[in-house]
């Protein structure tokens, strides 16, 4: 008996989902932010100081400090593949992708980062230096639930010295911890910042006891975005350098202006040869791979533009390695089914011992891989690190749509039973099959 | 279409020292090209000028810029990117820092040209140095890490073999690279990555088929049991291994074919990368665990007929 029911499923399955990749991807190809290469991006061009008083020439080691730190700011998936050059003595030209506010982006590159704790009288009494690294985060307020920033010290003991210095020193109303980002000496002062009504300082509480306590919370009045921000960038770490920004600009693709169109029409051709050449070696469960296909690319393009990330030349040869690994998965498969089937099962049970016996090894084909990339993406840099999340992500959908995917699809025909009996959809002749 | 080899009477195994020959020769020939010509490293890897070009007059076309440095006094920028909204700048780099009267030759035509004196600065090589030594770092380490993971879930010798493999395949790009004198950019260490992976997982699938197989072999006590167990594996293989591959080549190949300029070379490592690929997991990875495995066994052998002796 042919259970057609399957056989519907299976092309309720595939309409629905030719309908859902039909009506969003070109959505989907529009949100893809492409990097510096395809499409360009914009430019700042920098010139360094010395953040310390005391020193007054740039080191080639604070220029390499100061790209790493901003790496990390604009790099904080590893998926933005910012472009960034140390050029003459004292200059870094940073180039971003994808972004879409340009301002926010500028106040992110450029803050020193320096948090600091300082009288009414505006002398430093805690500096940034003691704070615990990556130690920053969110809070809400549980009376008003605004967003405050909190941040780790090193050891409770500076900050209750801290206190304890304010509530001997001062008198009420003077006795507060004005907590400030980027302090400059020559500009900022309390007095004058504490009657404006957007003040530069980020929260001047009051102290009324000694406080012995490494958890600092930080209530400023903050939309969510700056606290965010807030903590972001004190979760980068501060540079060591002021940056002045000598001029901005827009660029172009560095691949060139064609780059885009020849690389899109180049990758459709060839994605479509891969399909056609599935579907006349593999017959029928050719057909499935292509479906499967389809929607791995699908999937794997909105992960990517979820994490945020920007599509650059190392990404996309990432995701031709992903669609060759994804393509493979499935030809594993189907090889297995194949030699059960000429080994002389029937085609219902070569299919649950090709699908079992094919999955060990694609898991350690993938595992491997992954490995190797997980470790380029915690020591590489900017488009190192982006090749190995798109190959992250690509190896992750690729298990997900070739093992899971097609066993579904494939298993849906041949539970219905239609196959019984036709080695031959499976691309194996008669002649081939060996008597048990 | 079918490929039928199963039944064929191919041996990879007979021949394994002439497979040798041909990585050893390649190897030898990368060898001594790195240490005397190098590699011809592009403007990521190089210190250099950049030169940026305004046009009080219009945009730019990459095209014209091209020619305008060509006429001012021949030269000829590695590369050139249009800046601007309208593409009324374009930044020139060269490798290789320009003296002062080469800047000043370079200023002056476009100054009466175009209306507008060009700026220019040295550029480091800090940032992309970096990167490549991370990438080689990081693709050590995750060479230890896959030794690791193989050596639990297989054994070492496979482990050791898989490595060789992939340490065969990104050498023979750097080699190719070498001889051809084709420009080194971050691109290319895409590529080689992506070969990497590619490696990785082509050997480890071939592996995985003689781990099987030698679980269900029954007797493995000479050199041509083994080698028949690699061989029957290999067979069994094939068909994916070309298929695979095909397909792999299907992609890069258009974008070799159609990708425009700037991604040509990429696509051309890539290409060449699976044609190292290919070779190693056919003809090398599995050939050498042999041999080793069999030295293995043998000294299993030995020790186990050393302690019957004593005893």
């Amino acid at each position: 008996m042919v259970q057609k029911w399957r056989i519907l499923a299976f092309f309720m399955i595939v309409i629905l989902l030719g309908g859902l990749i039909s009506q969003t991807a070109m959505s989907t190809a529009e949100d893809t932010n492409l990097g510096l290469d395809l499409q360009g991006g914009f430019e700042i061009l920098y010139e360094i100081e010395p953040a310390e008083e005391d020193q007054d020439e740039v080191t080639e080691d604070m220029l390499n400090a100061t790209v790493s730190a901003l790496n990390q700011r604009v790099n904080v998936l590893g998926v933005s593949e910012p472009y960034i050059s140390i050029e003459g003595e004292d200059r870094i030209r940073v180039q971003l992708a994808g972004v879409e506010d340009q301002q926010q982006a500028r106040d992110l590159l450029s803050t020193e980062a320096e948090l600091t704790f300082r009288d009414v009288e505006d002398n430093e009494i805690l500096s940034g230096d003691s704070l615990e690294q990556g130690g920053a985060g969110i809070n809400f307020d549980q009376q008003d639930n605004t967003p405050n920033v909190s941040v780790t010290l090193q050891n409770g003991e500076e900050f209750g010295e801290a206190t304890e210095y304010i509530l001997e020193n001062f008198d009420p109303p003077e006795n507060r911890l004005v907590i400030w980002l980027d302090f400059d000496e020559d500009e900022n002062s309390y007095v004058e910042e504490m009657t404006q009504e957007d003040p530069e300082f980020l929260s001047a509480p009051t102290v009324s006891e000694p406080l012995y306590t490494s958890n600092v919370e930080i209530q400023g009045d903050f939309t969510l975005e700056e606290a965010e921000f807030i903590a972001e960038v004190l979760d980068a770490g501060s540079l060591p350098v002021e940056m002045e920004e000598i001029y901005s600009n827009a660029v172009g693709a560095s691949l060139g202006e064609e780059a885009l169109d020849n690389t899109i029409y180049a990758g459709l051709i060839g994605i479509a040869l891969i399909l056609a050449y599935m579907m006349v070696y593999y017959r029928f469960m050719g057909v499935i791979a292509a479906v499967t296909l389809t929607a791995y690319i699908y999937i794997v393009m909105n992960v990517f533009n979820w994490i945020e990330g920007v599509l650059t030349l190392p990404g996309l040869a990432a995701l031709i390695l992903g669609v060759g690994m994804a393509v493979d998965a499935n030809i594993i498969t189907y090889e297995r089914i194949k030699e059960e089937l000429k080994a002389g099962r029937s085609v219902m049970s070569a299919f649950k011992a090709g699908a079992r016996r094919s999955f060990t090894t694609i898991l350690d084909a993938n595992v491997t891989t992954i490995l190797a990339a997980g470790v380029l993406f915690y020591f590489g840099t900017s488009s190192v690190q982006g090749f190995a999340v798109m190959l992250i992500v690509s190896i992750l959908t690729s298990f997900l749509t070739a093992v899971y995917g097609s066993r579904l699809l494939l298993g849906l025909w041949v539970k219905s039973r239609i196959f019984n009996k036709k080695p031959g959809v499976f691309g194996v002749k008669e002649s081939d099959i060996r008597e048990l | 279409m079918n490929f039928n080899f199963e039944r064929k009477n191919i041996d990879f195994v007979k021949h394994r020292k002439k497979f040798f020959i041909l990585p050893a020769i390649v190897a030898m020939i990368g060898i001594i090209l790195l240490s005397t010509i190098g590699l011809n490293l592009g403007i990521d890897f190089e210190s250099g000028s950049r030169v940026e070009v305004m046009n009080e007059e219009g945009s730019f076309t990459e095209e014209e810029v091209q020619n305008a440095f060509e006429a001012a006094g021949g030269y000829e920028p590695d590369d050139i990117t249009l800046a601007g909204d309208d593409h009324e700048q374009a930044h020139a780099r060269f490798i290789g820092v320009l003296d002062q009267n080469e800047i000043a030759e370079i200023q002056t035509y476009f100054d009466e040209e175009y209306g507008a004196e060009p700026s220019v600065s040295t550029v480091s090589p800090q940032v992309g140095q970096e990167l490549a030594m991370n990438a080689l770092i990081s693709v050590l380490i995750a060479s230890v890490g896959i030794i690791i993971y193989v050596s639990i879930r297989f054994e070492l010798l496979y482990g050791l073999a898989a490595i060789l493999a992939l340490a065969h395949d990104a050498f023979f790009i750097i080699t190719v690279f070498s001889i051809t004198q084709l420009e080194v950019n971050v691109p290319f260490i895409a590529a080689v990555l992506t070969i990497v992976g590619y490696s990785i997982n082509d050997t480890i699938v071939t592996f995985d088929r003689i781990r099987e197989n030698m679980q269900k072999a029954e007797k493995l006590e000479t050199f041509a049991d083994l080698s028949q167990v690699v061989n029957h594996s290999l067979l069994q293989t094939l068909a994916r291994s070309i298929n695979t591959v095909l397909t792999v080549v299907f992609a890069a190949g258009a974008i070799f074919l159609l990708g425009g300029q700037g991604i040509q070379t990429f696509a051309f490592a890539l290409l060449i990368g699976l044609v190292a690929g290919t070779y190693s997991s056919l003809f090398l990875a599995s050939q050498v665990w042999l041999v080793w495995k069999h030295k293995q066994l043998e000294r299993q052998r030995q020790k186990a007929a050393a302690k019957e002796a004593e005893a």
